[in-house]
């Protein structure tokens, strides 16, 4: 017999699907939500209800929003010659959190793995190819991850753009903001070395 | 004299051992007990604290105590020249699950043990190392590497990575270049790190056999391509990229495996003072080459980093006559080093006499025993 009554037992088993939750925390999390109801289960349920009825994806960049072209796209306050390639929509919101970037994003939801049978076609490639063209692009900067699938993926976009006059450019890798050279691994010294820049 | 030991070291529900500590002081420690007792699965859970499958390259699964199958743990205390580090790795309950990592109670790459701890092992399986295929020495290669250069365990992982990656594509007859161009770019770059290192790995071991003492030959190894052909022919980068690029319509026509590369190479050896090839050795010159490169290596790091490193030795003493067997105590106590020796008895251990730490191993039902003893004699 299961400990709560089934539509609490169902809102567990759904919260524990969620990344970073077990049954336990989702356990932990519903009974939360139910001891302050008013204050906070009813406006969750209300504010996932709108979300999953308005959610989309950008037709043009993959970013995620309530329209069919997200706010960045629709801004004419971004730059059109530059656009960032990142993996997730996630990385997006960290680039825009940092405020630096003031181009446009692709987004390719995921990144080449042939053992997992993701090819160019599924991560909207061609779709970056097009974007290219028609929106006179001159630079594409490549953050991605520095994984094998990461990297795989930034070698498969800059070879598959080589001789098209296009800069294909990457985030630089090395000694974080703050961070302390004795805390890194040799990988990213020797990283940040051969990047190393005048003072 | 800098040193770097076990202090403790404690197995839960590892293969026979239900729950086992020992304490050390830093002499070698001798285990001694009947087949099967489970002297040797003290070695494995001292090989697992370094990156890899350890000394029987074991699946996470098949370490765990059965019938219970709870996961299992192996946590040591490592002196290092004074200052204790905690090593731990283990996995949960169930199957399938990854070996986890921990170094000073925080979470770790596996990768992060070879830069913790420098552990080096011989074990029976590995007297055919020379008559058997190229992949053992390989291994065999990339370990002594991997000593010299914890960073080499990171190539090897990418260059893998990528070269599965590949494999798929050409099993699923995909013509994208772009996409074997990304893959094999990181191969390159990845496979040049690889050969450089093994290169100096070599270089190191050739220079620290300098010191051998008589009793064990000394070893000229080097690499050699996967027909015998020299092995330093594509290896920078740029090479490998070529090389990759052509071969592919080789490997495609394969089956989808790649032919080219720093997965193909063997080390090849000869007993210098004879001129003949390892693998035409007889089985006792076989076993003393390799505890040769192995002592090499074991110089060549203390040279290195003032510490030697642990030694791993399971039944060491098979096919080493009297002499060879002392001689091997001597180079031990030299050395200095921490080595983990088993044997069936105590007595091949007389001439370490009080030099050295002895625990009798014993197995009743199923669960194995380890007690402090007070060696031959």
């Amino acid at each position: 017999m299961s400990e709560a009554p089934h539509d609490i037992e169902r809102l567990i088993g759904m919260m524990a699907k969620l990344p970073g939750l077990g049954p336990r925390s989702a356990r932990r999390a519903v009974l939360h939500l139910i001891r302050r109801r008013g204050a906070l289960l009813a406006p969750l349920a209300d504010a996932m209800h709108t979300v999953a009825a308005t959610a989309r994806e950008c037709a043009t960049c993959g970013n995620v929003g309530t329209s069919d072209i997200c706010d960045i796209c629709a801004s004419d306050d971004r730059r059109t010659g530059e656009i960032c390639v990142v993996g997730d929509v996630a990385d997006l919101w960290a680039m825009e959190r940092a405020r630096v970037f003031a181009g446009r994003y692709h987004v390719l939801g995921g990144l080449l793995s042939a053992l997992d049978a993701i090819g160019p076609d599924d991560l909207g490639i061609p779709r970056l190819a097009r974007r290219v063209r028609e929106e006179g692009v001159t630079e594409i900067i490549l953050a991605l991850p520095a994984t094998v699938d990461g990297q795989t993926t930034a070698h498969y976009i800059a070879d598959r753009f080589e001789g098209s006059g296009l800069r294909v450019t990457s985030l630089a890798r090395g000694v974080p903001v703050g961070g302390e050279l004795d805390y890194l691994d040799d990988g990213t010294i020797s990283a940040a070395l051969r990047a190393r820049g005048g003072v | 004299m800098s040193r770097c030991f076990l202090r403790t070291l404690t197995l839960s529900h590892f293969r026979s051992h239900r729950l086992c500590r020992l304490e050390c002081d830093g002499r070698p420690v001798v285990l001694y007990g009947p087949n099967g007792a489970g002297k040797t699965n003290v070695l494995e859970a001292v090989s697992l604290l370094s990156p890899g499958r350890g000394l029987r390259r074991a699946t996470a699964d098949d370490l765990a105590r059965r019938p219970e199958a709870l996961g299992w743990k192996v946590a040591a205390v490592l002196d290092d020249n004074g200052r204790a580090q905690e090593i731990e790795t283990r996995t949960g309950a169930g199957p399938g699950q990854s070996r986890a990592v921990r170094i000073d109670t925080k979470p770790a790459p596996q990768a992060a043990l070879g830069r913790v701890v420098r552990i080096l092992w011989l074990a029976p399986h590995m007297d055919r190392l020379w008559s058997e295929g190229a992949e053992g020495r390989r291994r065999f290669l990339d370990r002594m590497t991997l000593s010299f250069e914890p960073a080499h365990a990171e190539a090897m992982l990418v260059y893998e990575k990528a070269m599965r990656e590949r494999n798929r594509l050409l099993k699923d007859q995909v013509s994208d270049a772009h996409w074997y161009r990304a893959l094999e770019t990181r191969m390159a770059e990845a496979g040049a790190q690889i050969a450089a290192s093994r290169r100096r790995a070599v270089a190191a071991l050739l220079a620290a056999q300098d010191g051998a003492s008589g009793a064990f030959p000394a070893a000229q190894i080097s690499i050699a391509g996967p027909e015998g052909e020299d092995g330093d022919g594509a290896e920078s980068a740029g090479a490998l990229r070529e090389a990759f690029a052509r071969s592919r319509p080789r490997d495609m026509a394969a089956g989808g495996r790649t032919l080219v590369g720093p997965h193909r190479i063997d080390l090849a050896a000869e007993y210098t003072a004879k001129g003949v090839r390892a693998r035409d050795c007889s089985t006792g010159e076989q076993k003393a080459l390799l505890i040769s490169l192995v002592l090499a290596n074991a110089r060549a790091l203390k040279g290195r980093l003032g510490a030697a490193p642990i030694l791993l030795l399971d039944e060491v003493a098979a096919h080493l006559d009297a002499d060879r067997c002392s001689a091997l105590h001597a180079e031990i106590t030299a050395l200095g080093s921490q080595a983990w020796m088993t044997g069936t008895g105590a007595e091949p251990f007389t001439a370490l006499g009080g030099g050295a730490q002895y625990f009798r191993v014993t197995e009743t039902g199923g669960a194995s025993a380890v007690h402090p003893a007070t060696g031959p004699g």
